[in-house]
């Protein structure tokens, strides 16, 4: 089973990165953005089918590893 | 007086350290992140600058399934000192051995140069032989340094003194240099035994590198 994790940094903390793009994005005229966050996507290929296992499992990871819950939010999405 | 430096695969400043500490009078060791002790004479354990594990996924965030981690741990629940600078320092964040969080700078660059700090907490092993509004010159290298924490834990900080470090011009006004909350450089833990900075005092240890003020940092550690 295919799961997606997305992180990013939690609102109100301030994405330096976002921010520059947005700047960028404004510099060629995009003048539609409101706001750019940046975060990033980890793929994982999981060997098992049981879906409310996998959401357990990765859950984990994110509280353990894949995320610093200090600065980032997780969202998992089994695919 | 005994030195432990924890070495990981990308440690950088081990040496750095290892140098430092022996010109101070210390006995220092080495030890790989493998190992699942830490030696028991250890006065002061370090944990060195560098890009552990390259930095992946986030700064420190591997380096502390380590396995010699463990041993970190209960060596700091005992009481035993614990200082991490740079990488040393994120690595104790993800460890949850100090509060809070290192981002990225704010001006996204990686920065490398002198920088002004300012002493703000000198009642502690660290910083006692440096009075509190003390200016100190120390080299700061690093592309996460942006050091984070939401406003009811500052105000905790705060309340226990925990704010050791500045960032400021050669003056003492504040000059942030990377977007850190409150331009701090450098915090401890609540039973003031964890010590982490981002900028590198024991590269600031002769004058004629620029700066020997990193001297009167890290001799608060020699004299226990």
């Amino acid at each position: 089973m295919k799961v997606i994790v997305n992180i990013s940094l939690k609102a109100g903390v301030l994405d330096s990165q976002g921010k520059a793009v947005h700047h960028a994005l404004d510099s060629l005229h995009f003048s539609s953005v409101d706001d750019v966050r940046i975060g990033k996507q980890i793929i994982l290929q999981l060997n098992t089918q049981d879906k409310t296992k996998a959401l357990a499992d990765v859950s984990k990871m994110c509280e353990e590893l894949l995320a610093n819950t200090v600065i980032e939010d997780y969202e998992i999405e089994l695919v | 007086m005994k030195v432990s430096i924890l070495q990981f695969p990308g440690t950088n400043c081990e040496y750095d350290t290892q140098h430092a500490f022996e010109a101070l009078g210390a006995t220092t060791q080495i030890v790989w992140h493998k190992s699942e002790t830490i030696p028991t004479d250890t006065d002061l354990l370090v944990v060195a600058g560098g890009f552990s594990y390259g930095d992946y996924l986030r700064s420190g965030a591997i380096a502390k399934f380590s396995p010699v981690m463990k041993a970190v741990n209960a060596y700091a629940d005992k009481g035993g000192k614990v200082l991490g600078i740079c990488n040393g320092f994120q690595v104790l964040t993800e460890l949850g051995l100090l509060p809070g969080a290192l981002k990225r700078n704010d001006g996204l660059h990686f920065i490398s140069k002198h920088h002004h700090l300012k002493v703000q907490n000198n009642n502690n092993t660290f910083l006692k032989k440096l009075n509190n509004g003390d200016l100190v010159n120390i080299p700061i290298a690093h592309h996460d340094g942006n050091y984070f924490i939401d406003a009811n834990r500052l105000k905790e900080l705060y309340a226990n003194n925990q704010v050791l470090l500045t960032y400021t011009d050669a003056e003492g006004n504040v000059k942030n240099p990377n977007g850190s909350v409150d331009s701090i450089a450098g915090i401890c833990n609540k039973d003031k035994n964890v010590f982490g900075l981002m900028p590198h005092p024991e590269r600031a240890m002769e004058v004629l590198l620029g700066s020997d003020d990193g001297v009167k940092m890290l001799k608060g550690f020699l004299e226990l």
